[in-house]
């Protein structure tokens, strides 16, 4: 029965879902403050709707209802708790609908927080929103249905994918799926400003903190995802250029880019076209992401159990939503840009190469990804385009960028002299030189990488500070919540190439065959093997390793990787261990046992600076998020709305 | 407007990409990531033949007739589910299967086959594993297609269905022969 009523929920939600997409905007059409009124209302019956049916499905799931086939599927009665809960997303039928419960929430947050927008705007906004929401609700109830039972009831749940027993797991998809999702209210925004004929300043302003803070929560979920895959995978990357990697990958870069047009479109006017155009893109290419992860194109890590009826649903509605857009773009973006004029060095200028950049590398990150797919219907062979090509292009692209980043914030609007940024960072760029040269005789062997992570680290950081001491110079400036998060963000940006670059150049890592009582040295640390004994988990029975780790004569750590296999069958997995520092990790991973006498496959290694990768992305996650709390988006709104 | 026109032209373009990927895709399991083996020569390996532990077979033992080679276990039920279709298989003729009892134990694996019915010309025992890790398995039930000369031409991951044997199994075996 309860499983029947979540369905019945879902399916008002999506009639919920019909009238908001119909009545608000007709209201708009034709002038009706009645009918568009209704818009509010309906977003939170939708809203209301998509969590009881969420809300019973997690209920199956803690009950154990085999009956219903994404329990059977996805749980076990020995699952511990916290993974009942988040095996709802698990897979893919409950993660869509997560998926739709954040989009619900970000709709019924644009009705709340929509009050000094005019009632024809925010009627457009919400009809939107709700087309999206349609598509989403359908695609789920006829392709992909959570709440299908399955005859006869099997006694015991497959079980929730090991992989995906994690705490990292629990987090990863909705912090994700929020990013994802977030940029629905720019697009939105974007495509009612189209269909209005008219892209007033004040909408710009309003919906920036919105594409801040959806950025940053996409920010929180790659960078959770990648420090996963670094401690569960056993393979001690953090990034593998994987096609679902690279789909989330997409909208972060183009979502960077649009934040910065947009405060450029906002503050000068320029830009207008191009802002639209970038949010439609933002939102495009999340859904392309969704496309590829669930439709079985490309072959990843992270694929879902697909079906290719599927991805002709997904196809369709990428192509009503995204080609819809894009012909109405054609047709009503304002022809020629409105805004204030600028002249060849100015902060618009310099925004406009940001801009550039970014979109490139994302362009740079879909051809890549779709150049194997295009291989194989060209009948050129299945290839795989892997890190030599992402690694290299993504470096050109991101070289100028890092070098152009401190000139920003301390550039003029519209027109200034180059000159004068020059000499107000020249002594900074010395010192960072100095510094890289420095570290090149610090750490031999780290080569031109880790003198450029130097680099790229020191300028950026004192960048930023000459940028806040101007600021404190002249003292009628005000120092604002903006400004401050688009510090922690640049921060962010340049620990985040240390930690890469330094982590690239420096990290070694070493494969043994390890007897009882063995030792290995790396690195003046002393790894010495003690053995493997048998633990039993929860759910899982592990093979555990001890590996005790010293530097001279101290202990630094004993650490203990395992090799999982879960009572439910499948393949085994790999708990690395890690011991963690701010400047280095050293990390375990357990892997084959070679004989009877308690030998091993062992993989160590030491990685320098890799915590610095997470650090920066958590850097220009708060920045996001301390930008939207800037006090203009809200005092000036109000200003306006009572003249 | 010509310019404007441009991010709807790319868009075409790519869209009509992805179609054509979803329609090669659809008929295909695209689960299965394709192993490393295929196009290679099957991985070595000495293993003792079910319930004649002395007898030993080697990888070039098998070679000169294409064959099939089925993993399985008596603790996999999905392994069960694919039985009958294995059975019909092997009965038809058309090609040797040969079991790969994978980490099993030898008298819960005859009571198994005395269940369910022995359809193997040929049943290989690797009860520690070691073997498997060569041959990338993972899991069972899994199988491959091994051609005449000893290279692996396809892997399945997952249990067999008759629409795997129509569609891919025994087109892929004429074009081996």
């Amino acid at each position: 029965m309860i499983p029947e009523l979540g369905q019945i929920s879902l399916i008002l939600s999506l009639l919920v879902a019909i009238l908001m997409a119909s009545i608000p905007l007709w209201g708009a059409h034709a002038n009706n403050k009645s009918l568009m009124q209704t818009a509010r209302p309906l977003a939170h019956a939708q809203l209301f709707f998509i969590v009881v049916a969420f809300a019973l499905l997690t209920y199956s799931f803690t009950v154990h209802d085999f009956s219903v086939a994404y329990v059977q599927k996805n749980s076990n009665s020995l699952l511990p708790f916290a993974y009942q809960i988040s095996a709802v997303w698990g897979a893919h039928e409950g993660s869509l609908l997560l998926w739709i419960m954040i989009l619900a929430i970000w709709t019924s947050a644009v009705a709340i927080f929509s009050k000094q927008l005019p009632e024809t705007v925010i009627a457009r906004v919400l009809a939107v929103m709700g087309m999206i929401s349609i598509g989403f609700i359908a695609f789920t109830l006829f392709t992909s249905n959570p709440f299908a039972r399955a005859f006869p009831v099997a006694p015991e749940g497959v079980d929730l994918n090991p992989l995906l027993q994690d705490p990292g797991l629990i987090f990863h998809p909705p912090l994700l799926y929020t990013g994802y999702v977030g940029f629905a209210v720019a697009f939105a925004f974007a495509i009612a400003a189209l269909l209005d004929g008219k892209l007033d300043a004040q909408w710009i302003r309003w919906s920036r903190p919105w594409t801040n803070i959806a950025w940053a929560f996409l920010t929180l979920g790659i960078a959770l995802g990648s420090f996963w895959a670094y401690y569960e995978l056993g393979w001690g990357g953090w990034w593998f250029w994987d096609p679902v990697e690279n789909a989330s990958f997409m909208p972060w870069l183009v979502g960077a880019a649009l934040i910065h047009s947009q405060a450029v479109t906002e503050k000068r006017g320029s830009f207008k076209s191009w802002t639209l155009l970038l949010a439609i893109a933002a939102f495009s290419l999340s859904l392309l992401g969704t496309f590829l992860v669930r439709s079985g194109v490309l072959t990843s890590v992270h694929a879902f159990a697909s079906d290719p009826e599927r991805g002709l649903f997904i196809l369709s509605f990428l192509i009503i939503v995204v080609g819809g857009s894009l012909v109405l773009f054609a047709v009503r973006a304002p022809s020629k840009d409105a805004g204030q004029p600028f002249t060849a060095y100015s902060r618009e200028t310099l925004l406009l190469l940001n801009n550039l950049l970014l979109t490139a590398a994302a362009a740079m990150v879909l051809i890549g990804t779709l150049f194997p797919l295009l291989a194989d219907t060209l009948k050129l062979g299945k290839i795989s385009v892997g890190s030599p090509y992402f690694g290299f292009l993504f470096t050109l692209l991101m070289l100028p960028l890092v070098m152009l980043l401190p000139f920003g914030p301390l550039t003029r609007w519209q027109s200034d002299q180059a000159s004068k940024s020059v000499k107000l960072l020249l002594p900074w760029a010395v010192l960072a030189l100095v510094a890289g040269g420095i570290s090149f005789f610090f750490w031999p062997g780290g080569g031109i990488k880790t003198v450029a992570g130097v680099i790229a680290a020191i300028w950026i950081l004192l960048g930023t500070f000459a940028f806040v001491r101007t600021r404190f110079k002249n003292s009628g400036s005000r120092f604002t919540a903006e400004m401050a998060g688009m510090m922690s963000a640049h921060l962010g940006v340049g620990i985040f190439f240390f930690g890469v670059l330094m982590t690239e150049s420096l990290s070694i890592e070493k494969d043994v065959a390890a007897k009882p009582g063995s030792n290995f040295s790396l690195r003046g640390y002393d790894f010495r093997f003690d053995g493997v004994e048998k633990v039993e988990g929860p759910n899982y029975i592990a093979d555990r390793g001890t590996v005790i780790i010293k530097n001279g004569d101290k202990v630094i750590a004993t650490l203990h990787p395992e090799k999982r296999m879960y009572a439910s069958g499948g393949n085994s997995m790999t708990e690395a261990a890690i011991n963690s520092k701010l400047h280095r990790d050293l990390y375990v991973a357990l892997g084959e046992p070679l004989d009877d006498k308690g030998s091993w496959a062992l993989r160590l290694y030491v990685k320098p600076f890799i915590r610095f990768i997470w650090l920066g992305t958590l850097l220009m996650a708060i920045g996001g998020f301390v930008v939207s709390f800037d006090k203009r988006f809200k005092r000036r709104n109000a200003a306006e709305a009572n003249p | 407007m010509s310019t404007r026109l441009l991010p709807l032209l790319a868009f075409i373009g790519l869209a009509l990409l992805l179609f054509i990927g979803v329609r090669m895709n659809s008929g295909k399991d695209n689960s299965a990531i394709p192993s490393p083996l295929i196009g290679k020569s099957a991985p070595q390996f000495v293993l003792p033949v079910l319930n004649k532990p002395e007898v030993m077979v080697k990888t070039d033992d098998l070679k000169g007739l294409p064959y099939l080679l089925n993993v399985w276990g008596s603790w996999c039920p999905a392994c069960q589910v694919e039985h009958p279709v294995i059975t019909r298989l092997a009965e038809s003729g058309k090609i040797r299967v040969i079991g790969y009892n994978y980490k099993d134990e030898a008298e819960a694996a005859n009571k198994w086959l005395q269940q369910f019915g022995n359809p193997y010309d040929l049943i290989l025992v690797d009860e520690p594993g070691r073997a498997a890790l060569d041959w990338g398995i993972y899991g069972a039930p899994e199988t491959f297609l091994v051609d005449a000369a000893g290279i692996v031409r396809w892997k399945h991951v997952g249990p067999i269905t008759p629409e795997i044997i129509e569609q891919e199994i025994l087109p892929l075996l004429e074009s081996v022969q």
